[in-house]
């Protein structure tokens, strides 16, 4: 053993750090630079390729495009903003309060999350139909009103603002919920020490702290809102009026305008650029590094008798995005017409039937689903890790680079993404469209900003020195890597592959374009589904594709991923 | 194709082409191949390749219900069905060929005149089986057989009963235009739905742009497909459906639901859906053999009765208890026409609708 011992030394000092993540620089550059570069050809040429600029003097002076530009404005931000006001009084309840119940609340938000927005949106169809919803006939029965007042309308812009806002708020709770769970209680208890009151210690303590996580969410919630294609593409349309998104789908109808759909991606990516450069102004240069070696658990705010009122605000929040549309959806399963309520006389398994015995495309669907989902979600993973760990710790020249590339996709709607793609990978020397390669590649893509913020907001969170003092004893970076920091970020890295996973099941804008007859998913199938009016194979299906989530997260959560390093977490507590 | 005999078909091929080539000095190609009919040595060629790929519009469940009738007259061969609209169908089957992917073996589209631009690509395989030659009209099948009419139907209106009482219902497409209806109807898009395509050229070519122009000022419900306004009218979503299917109104009229159907006044839209093989299929014996199947007087009588639409067969019967096409005023299908102005039917109708 100590021969092997002293040989093996000189080894391990080889440091392979760089030639690594060089590597992975060059992957992401191609991965994202290449069809970036065909989306900027294609918006700045002509059809024969020719510069021009004619792409964007068409799309500013046309109300055609200016419509659905402001109309996507105002949803994002509106949908940001109610998210910020839904999703940080939830994250602090439940992370920094006795109130009951909190596992269940974190489970329930994750289910909102675990929901495709797409899904969503055709279960609040069944909901808030104007007409044939089942809150507005609950609404007539109980007033016992015209057949024709109206409630709720979801097909409307504040509909789909609402619907929007549902699956959009678990991305900024998640945030602030981490942010408040790893914040040491030093700090805090050092603000009541030195005589700070409840109000003041919020005030300059915690939620300074809090708000790089709730900036960051309330871009993220921005930048989801802004790129959905899904619920707009259910619900806009029936309400009369285009998003960028569904506008920018529409330009790909036969003869298919890509040039214009290229160029109306250029001001989201430009709105996404200066977003990215806001946050940076807000937040400054302080450090956020608080996760040394030494801390203590966060405070707990005793509600006393406001414990209760505090859960019944969470419960009913979570009415919108998870109680009431998973009825909606089971019930149109189990009904011979999706919006009548099933009694246990008229339940039918004829829509079960029709999905699995009949529908041909479902079971070559649900096994592409899986399968992308699995593989998106682990090399996701690993590469967004590499990049964080780059770019927080600085390792490469060109690291700001890389956090570039890394974050830029957000910028881009999946289905322009999925242009660009189709564009970069149907000519040599990739010829990947028609496999599930191509879809692997998107869904990476898109899965990437998120991924990465995610773990660098981990990493941000881990101070350097731990890593310091493994090196310094000796240790290579990728052997800290291993051995320190990755056990640290283990419930991060889980995290994040989940967030993969999941992002995969509810991604529709790039499949889209991309799916051949042999390469369907699920949301794919749903989507047509949709557009043909069969609702009730849609909630069977969606319910599968959420048993299906579901049963692997749950799994993923109990795999020991970093072996008896897992348990290693530096938590007083 | 070494060593390859002349088999006597193709000396009679050659005769007809060498007889019409002089008579109407047209290409050598356009002429129908001789008609083939469902052999033992088509079916197990068909069984090797055990799997047909069909692109089709059809309602879904109807599309799923014709794959399982074809599963089961011939086990073995599984049918994988893509459906969507007509429109979308098109495009896809664009991109997709232009990245030389070749996945469809049969396309059964709502939208004719797309059979026009694929043969102009040289994408079709000729192919005419027994039943088509002997028992289809001239005018139900392509004349270089590249493609036969599968189905018959129409696009109607129609209105909720428990919504609409019988006299209040709209008579004709100018009853739509009535303040009454307004935020009330729901109707398919042309830019998805190939029924919807043809149907709005003859709406166009009848009544003019004049009124779609006065119908989009309706606030109408768009959705996309021609088979959900039938399925939004049954949940009583909108009391009138302004287009849509009209199988599909009659479907759920016989399985209870409160719908009926409107033959409008002025004449009802007419789609015809014509099958084609396509040349590239990479199941070619599976699709010559579905194709056989689908057009056969037995398949045609069930798709008939199953599904509320017409056949051309010329043996197939009327379902007893349904409306005779004989007995609607119709308005005429122009395939050729379609094919000029689609583009210009999504573009107009995108700006008057705004979706």
């Amino acid at each position: 053993m100590t021969a092997a011992a002293t040989t093996a030394a000189p080894k391990t000092r080889i440091d392979w750090t760089k030639p690594v993540l060089s590597l992975v620089a060059l992957c992401m550059v191609v991965l994202i630079a290449l069809p970036m570069s065909w989306l900027a050809i294609y918006a700045f040429t002509d059809k024969a390729r020719h510069p021009t600029l004619q792409n964007f003097v068409t799309l500013f002076t046309n109300p055609d495009f200016l419509d659905p530009l402001l109309t996507t404005a105002i949803i994002a931000t509106t949908s940001a903003l109610i998210c910020c006001l839904v999703a940080a009084p939830i994250g602090w309840l439940v992370s920094r309060t006795d109130m009951p119940g909190r596992q269940t609340i974190r489970a329930l938000v994750t289910a909102s999350f675990v929901t495709p927005p797409f899904l969503g949106a055709v279960a609040w169809e069944l909901l808030a139909a104007p007409n044939s919803g089942l809150l507005n006939q609950f609404y007539r029965y109980l007033t016992g009103t015209e057949s024709d007042s109206v409630l709720f309308n979801i097909y409307s812009l504040t509909g789909i603002i609402f619907v929007i806002s549902c699956y959009t708020f678990p991305f900024v709770f998640v945030l602030v919920a981490n942010a408040l769970d790893n914040m040491p209680g030093e700090l805090e208890d050092a603000s009541a020490i030195l005589g700070g009151k409840a109000w003041t210690t919020a005030r300059r303590v915690t939620i300074p702290l809090a708000l790089p996580a709730l900036v960051a969410g309330a871009l993220i919630a921005f930048l989801q809102a802004m790129t959905l294609f899904g619920s707009p593409a259910i619900l806009a349309l029936p309400a009369g009026f285009h998003t960028m998104t569904t506008k920018i789908w529409s330009l790909f109808q036969y003869p298919p305008k890509l040039e214009l759909a290229a160029a109306a991606a250029v001001p989201l990516l430009v709105l996404t650029i200066l977003l990215l450069q806001g946050q940076k102004f807000l937040l400054g240069r302080r450090g956020y590094s608080v996760v040394g070696g030494k801390y203590g658990a966060p405070r707990q705010v005793e509600l006393k008798a406001w414990r209760w009122v505090a859960l019944a605000f969470c419960l009913v929040v979570l009415l919108n995005p998870v109680f009431l549309p998973y009825l909606a959806l089971l019930n149109a399963a189990f009904s011979p017409n999706a919006t009548t309520l099933v009694t246990p006389s008229t339940a039918t398994w004829h829509n079960v039937v029709f999905v699995f015995t009949e529908l041909s495309s479902t079971q070559l669907a649900l096994k592409n689903t899986v399968i992308l989902g699995a593989s998106t979600a682990t090399i996701g993973t690993i590469l967004a890790l590499v990049i964080a760990y780059v770019t927080t710790r600085r390792v490469i020249t060109g690291h700001r680079i890389l956090g570039f590339l890394a974050t830029a996709p957000v910028a881009v709607p999946g289905i322009v993404l999925g242009v660009g793609l189709f564009l970069s990978y149907t000519r040599p020397p990739f010829v990947l469209y028609g496999t599930l390669w191509i879809l692997l590649i998107a869904f990476l893509t898109i899965n990437l900003p998120s991924a990465y913020q995610q773990l660098q907001a981990a990493f941000a969170t881990i101070h350097p020195e731990l890593e310091d003092a493994s090196r310094i004893l000796g240790a290579t970076r990728l052997q800290s890597l291993r051995q320190i920091t990755a056990p640290l970020l283990r419930t991060g890295v889980i995290a994040t592959w989940c967030f993969i996973f999941i992002g995969v099941m509810r991604e529709l804008s790039a499949a889209i374009v991309l799916f051949t007859s042999q390469t369907k998913v699920l949301s794919v199938l749903i989507y047509d589904l949709n557009e043909s009016g069969d609702l009730a194979a849609i909630s069977v299906l969606g319910i599968a594709m959420l048993v299906i989530t579901f049963a692997v997260v749950m799994a993923v959560n109990r795999i020991p991923v970093f072996g008896g390093n897992a348990t290693a977490r530096l938590r007083n507590s | 194709m070494k060593g390859r005999k002349l088999s006597r078909r193709d000396i009679l091929q050659g005769a007809a082409a060498l007889a019409a080539g002089s008579i109407f000095a047209s290409p050598a190609r356009a002429e129908a191949p001789a008609p083939v009919a469902i052999t033992p040595e088509l079916v197990d060629a068909a069984k090797k390749e055990g799997k047909v790929i069909l692109y089709s519009s059809m309602d879904l469940p109807v599309g799923e219900k014709l794959g399982k009738a074809f599963e089961a007259a011939y086990p073995g061969i599984s049918v994988q069905i893509e459906r969507s609209g007509s429109e979308r169908l098109f495009q896809r089957l664009d991109q997709e060929f232009a990245s030389n992917i070749h996945a469809a073996d049969v396309v059964n589209t709502s939208d004719a005149s797309h059979i026009i631009s694929w043969k102009k690509n040289n994408w079709l395989a000729p192919f005419v089986s027994d039943d088509m030659a002997r028992h289809f009209l001239p005018e139900y099948r392509d004349p270089d057989g590249m493609s036969a009419t599968s189905r018959i139907y129409l696009s109607s209106i129609a209105y909720n009963t428990k919504l609409v009482k019988p006299e209040d219902a709209p008579k004709s497409y100018a009853d739509l235009l009535d303040p009454k209806w307004a935020g009330k109807m729901v109707k398919g898009h042309p830019a998805y739905s190939g029924t919807i395509m043809t149907a709005t050229f003859q709406l166009v070519r009848e009544l003019g742009w004049d009124y779609l122009d006065k119908l989009s000022k309706q606030r109408v419900m768009q959705v996309q497909s021609s088979t959900d306004p039938p399925k939004k009218l049954a949940l009583g979503e909108r009391a009138v459906m302004a287009d849509g299917n009209e199988y599909g109104v009659v479907l759920l009229k016989e399985a209870g639901q409160p719908v009926e159907p409107i033959y409008p006044t002025e004449g009802t839209p007419t789609i015809s859906g014509p099958t084609a093989i396509f040349a590239s299929a990479p199941h070619p014996n599976a699709a010559r053999l579905f194709q056989a199947w689908l057009h056969t007087r037995e398949t045609q009588q069930f798709f008939t009765d199953y599904t509320a639409q017409y056949s051309a067969h010329a043996q197939v019967v009327p379902h007893p208890g349904r409306r005779k096409l004989s007995d609607i005023k119709l308005m005429k299908e122009d395939a050729a026409g379609v094919e000029k102005m689609a583009e210009e039917i999504k573009t107009r109708y995108a700006r008057l609708f705004r979706v």
